[in-house]
């Protein structure tokens, strides 16, 4: 069968693409547009290393097909930062040391800036229930949740 | 007043004991970072494994030859494509390594041995193709009976893996083969002796199941092998230096041949210190001539990649009415997975370390099994002994009545105790981190209904071993750092604060790498708590070089002797008489006239590092069971553990939050589950269920520091320790919450609930 051609949007560029059907969001990504940063730990939905947004709706990107993406807005680690300035939430984590071997913390940050985005001031146990479909074997969590507070209360006294 | 730090080690500066963003950082909150799976070459080959369906089968026949004809396949290998290895044990590191197992585990030979086990590897132009090929392999199998259990695999009627595999460590060699690989024993004193002065004698028999280390990364690799051999490696790895001793071994090639570089890496927890893809995607390469790309999936993680073992243990000890231990004997049954070499031995070796008892004795049994062969994690074997060890000494706290924070400071081990393993302590802490969790807020806080308060102790000897380290003053005066183990949580950033204070240079201006294989010398792996340690050790080394070589370009500036000069807070300076006409250099003073004083500018620091200090630690829980459905949550958590110096803390204390909350999903969740078919049911992160961050409160960290006075900055090994306490500590605290003593991990919701429905205590939690 012949390949989809879709066209996109990425981090705000126009983006187009040839991909089989069983390909998945994250593997035009990674493989395609060569954005590396979305990560794959399952291609089944439940670690979240590979979230990104689309239409401003946090998903896990290996249960997104690519040909489904068609003429809609996908947001991704690599555009969180505007220019030399880092996001709040990704100062933050370097602030706090909120990671440790940084596979989890692109999806984790994708992950809570979409929370922020909605909930400018969550409790901590909301925090905790948002990214609990994000898998972080190194930290046990503890300087994630400070980090995305702290942003939060940063945020809120701007 | 020449500045030292606690240690009494001349430091230009203290960075070291703050808490600086991490030199690595923006590239890793950018998605910038390129871990194993980022890399690409131009024109590289889709790698794919051909696994066993079986848990135990002869291979009778492999036939690769319609796979070989379909087109887009470009290399197929077999174990037909790897020398066969001769039977010999290699120590390395914590663990000891035979390539006759490596080479079998790599690509089965005569059998496959567990589900997954790997059986043939193909490249392709595409994945669609690769899988297509897979499909393509005959291999006929004459499957066998498998067994799964420790204790059934020690039967003497149990299926045999191996038909040359004879007990080692018993008089006389046994007359027959079977799955016991080898008997371990440790003693000190008189155990008989030691129970008979005993008042009160606890009897426990335990189960553990296999854990994985999951990492949220999965093994992947790239090879790349030209036309005359030399061969280029890109792998996430916590020691590429291994992976190029192993590689050159099982494919028989030069290791000066081989480079490898070290991706970053997604977790290791001890699960990427041995190899699995690496030899395929070379093998693959070398026949197709092109770059093979591996990535493993999660199910192939699960089924064919660590765990660490389960095991059956029995303890028994014996203490005085007024809580003196006198005795400690214990039995540990530990799966070593499909080939010889669980970490039994570590694990008889730490089980009653962190007390001064008269009369130990500990035997360890290794035990083959149709599991995939078991890899190290996080102070590897000393969990599962502990655990076990941890609880009877609750239980004993609870029938003597006396506190178990008090027991344990009774019984701790101290300065100049005899462990039962051999040393004597240097300065340890285990008795500074019983005291920080009783002054915790925590510890006298009450507690509801259905809640419990646990505490358990643990040990990690910690290692150092081969490192080397390079540090070279650029012409601007920045510092470029060399060190040769991956950096997995932080070793980047601590090792920069170490150069920035032993050179007076901002930290800023030192810019950390990890070299390839072909940049330094030998560094053995990041593993056993070992890279902080040992590297800050070479770092030291370096630095002393470039700073003699200093003194001795400014004796020459200066026309002094060279007793003359001296390094002093960041600066060479003239001493003595007259020392003031001469104006203190800084290194980057040195880094502008470089070239007229002798040329470039650089340290390498190459030692095998001595001296690891033992970590001990201690935890506190609180946590609450949901009678109705057998649910643990926990609800407060403290660790205490000794860091001798903490070099970051927050990196430090990243490791102790980490290894607990590992330590959490061990005691209450993680498990390998097998069918009555002998294969994995559970092999992805839906059904393996680690914890998430709703799962867990904020996990309170405090570091101990008893300076190791064998280290220049006092630092102990930390990343290991903090695994170790948590069953216990869960475990003691659910029997304080439900008067039940559970003995076997996980304590997951249905086994809580089927106790306390035998005892008539599930209901549900407000009604009646």
């Amino acid at each position: 069968m012949a390949k989809h051609h879709v066209t996109a949007t990425v981090n705000g560029d126009e983006v187009e693409f040839l991909c089989e059907t069983e390909e998945t969001l994250l593997d035009v990504l990674r493989d395609t547009l060569t954005l590396t940063g979305s990560k794959e730990g399952c291609s089944s939905g439940d670690c979240g290393a590979c979230s990104v947004t689309l239409d401003g709706r946090l998903v896990c990107s290996c249960l997104v097909l690519g040909c489904e993406v068609g003429g809609r807005r996908i947001e991704t680690i690599e555009g969180m930062a505007k220019g030399e300035t880092l996001h709040p939430l990704q100062r933050k984590f370097l602030e706090h040391a909120a990671l440790q071997c940084g596979i989890c913390t692109p999806g984790v940050l994708v992950a809570a800036r979409s929370l922020l985005e909605r909930d400018p001031d969550p409790s901590e146990t909301e925090v905790r229930y948002w990214l609990a479909g994000n898998l972080c074997r190194c930290t046990g969590y503890d300087k994630i949740i400070k980090a995305v507070m702290d942003t939060a209360a940063e945020l809120r006294r701007r | 007043m020449p500045q030292t730090n606690g240690n009494g080690h001349a430091v230009a500066q203290t960075y070291v004991g703050t808490r600086t963003v991490r030199p690595d950082g923006v590239d890793k909150v950018t998605g910038r970072a390129r871990f194993g799976a980022d890399f690409s070459l131009p024109g590289q080959l889709v790698g794919r494994v051909l696994r066993s369906p079986h848990a135990h089968a002869r291979i009778v026949a492999i036939d690769t030859s319609r796979a070989e004809q379909l087109p887009g396949v470009k290399a197929v290998v077999t174990r037909d494509d790897f020398p066969d290895q001769s039977s010999e044990f290699i120590p390395a590191g914590e663990m000891l390594i035979n390539y006759r197992d490596v080479v079998r585990n790599v690509l089965a030979r005569e059998k496959v041995l567990y589900e997954g086990h790997p059986v043939a590897a193909v490249a392709a132009t595409s994945v669609a193709i690769a899988k297509r090929a897979l499909k393509l392999i005959d291999v006929q199998y004459e499957v066998l009976p498998h067994v799964i259990d420790v204790v059934e695999a020690m039967r003497p009627d149990a299926p045999l893996l191996h038909e040359d595999l004879y007990t080692a460590g018993v008089e006389p060699k046994p007359a027959k083969p079977s799955n016991v690989a080898k008997r371990v024993e440790i003693s000190l004193g008189d155990i008989e002796a030691g129970f008979a002065k005993a008042d009160v004698i606890v009897e426990r028999e335990f189960t553990t199941q296999p854990v994985h280390q999951g990492y949220i990364e999965p093994h992947a690799a790239v090879a790349s092998v030209s036309e005359d051999g030399s061969t280029e490696i890109w792998c996430s790895t916590q020691g590429h230096f291994i992976v190029r001793a192993h590689c050159a071994r099982l494919l028989g090639l030069d290791i000066g041949k081989v480079r490898v570089t070290a991706s970053e890496i997604g977790g290791g927890f001890g699960g990427k210190t041995v190899v699995y893809l690496e030899p395929l995607a070379v093998a693959l390469s070398k026949k197709a001539k092109r770059p093979v790309k591996m990535v493993m999936s999660r199910e192939e993680v699960f089924k064919a990649s660590g765990p660490t073992s389960g095991a059956h243990i029995k303890v028994k000890m014996g203490a005085t009415k007024d809580g003196r231990f006198v005795a400690g004997y214990a039995e540990l049954r530990y799966q070593a997975g499909a080939f010889q070499g669980s970490p039994v031995q570590p694990g008889v070796m730490c089980a009653y370390a962190p007390y001064d008892i008269e009369n130990v004795k500990v035997i360890g049994y290794d035990v083959v099994s149709n599991r995939p062969k078991v890899a190290a994690y996080r102070a590897p074997g000393a969990p599962i002994s502990e655990f076990a060890v941890e609880s009877v000494v609750d239980e004993l706290a609870k029938k003597l009545e006396i506190d178990p924070v008090e027991l344990r400071l009774q019984n701790a081990a101290r300065e100049g105790t005899k462990a039962a393993y051999g040393p004597k302590f240097g300065p340890i802490g285990l008795v500074d981190t019983l005291h920080a969790v009783e002054k915790t807020n925590q510890y006298t806080t009450p507690l509801g209904e259905w809640q419990g308060r646990g505490v358990a102790s643990g040990f990690w000897f910690n290692i150092g071993g081969e490192t080397c380290a390079s540090l070279t003053v650029n012409e601007d005066g920045t510092v470029s750092l060399m060190a040769g183990t991956p950096d997995i949580g932080g070793l980047r950033a601590s090792l920069a604060m170490v150069a920035a204070d032993e050179l007076g240079v901002p930290y800023e201006k030192v810019r950390p790498i990890i070299g390839d294989t072909g940049s330094l010398g030998f560094n053995f792996l990041t593993g056993g708590s070992r890279s902080c340690f040992s590297g800050a050790m070479a770092i030291v080394e370096a630095a002393k070089e470039i700073k003699a070589d200093l003194c001795a370009r400014a004796a020459k500036l200066w026309d002094l002797k060279a007793d003359q000069v001296e390094f002093k807070d960041g600066h060479v300076r003239a001493t003595g008489a007259g020392a003031d006409k001469h104006t203190p250099m800084s290194v980057a003073d040195f880094a502008k006239v470089a070239g007229k004083t002798g040329g470039p500018i650089g340290g390498y620091g190459r030692i095998n590092a001595q001296g690891a200090g033992p970590s001990f630690g201690t935890h506190l829980v609180d946590l609450e069971v949901d009678p109705e459905t057998g649910r643990v949550t926990i609800l407060r958590y403290t660790v205490a553990q000794d860091a001798g110096k903490a070099i970051h803390p927050s990196y430090v204390e990243g490791q102790y939050q980490g290894g607990a909350a590992q330590g959490i999903g061990w005691a209450l969740n993680e498990e390998y589950i097998y069918g009555a078919d002998g294969k994995l049911q559970n092999a992805g992160f839906l059904d393996y269920r680690m914890p998430v961050a709703s799962d867990l409160p904020m996990i309170d960290a405090i570091l101990v520091e008893v300076p190791n006075p064998r280290h220049p900055y006092g630092v102990r090994g930390v990343g290991e320790t903090p695994i170790v306490p948590p069953m216990a500590a869960i475990a003691n605290a659910i029997e304080r919450a439900t008067g039940i003593r559970f003995t076997d991990l996980p304590i997951s919701p249905p086994k809580v609930l089927k106790a306390l429905r035998e005892r008539g205590l599930n209901h549900p939690k407000n009604g009646s």
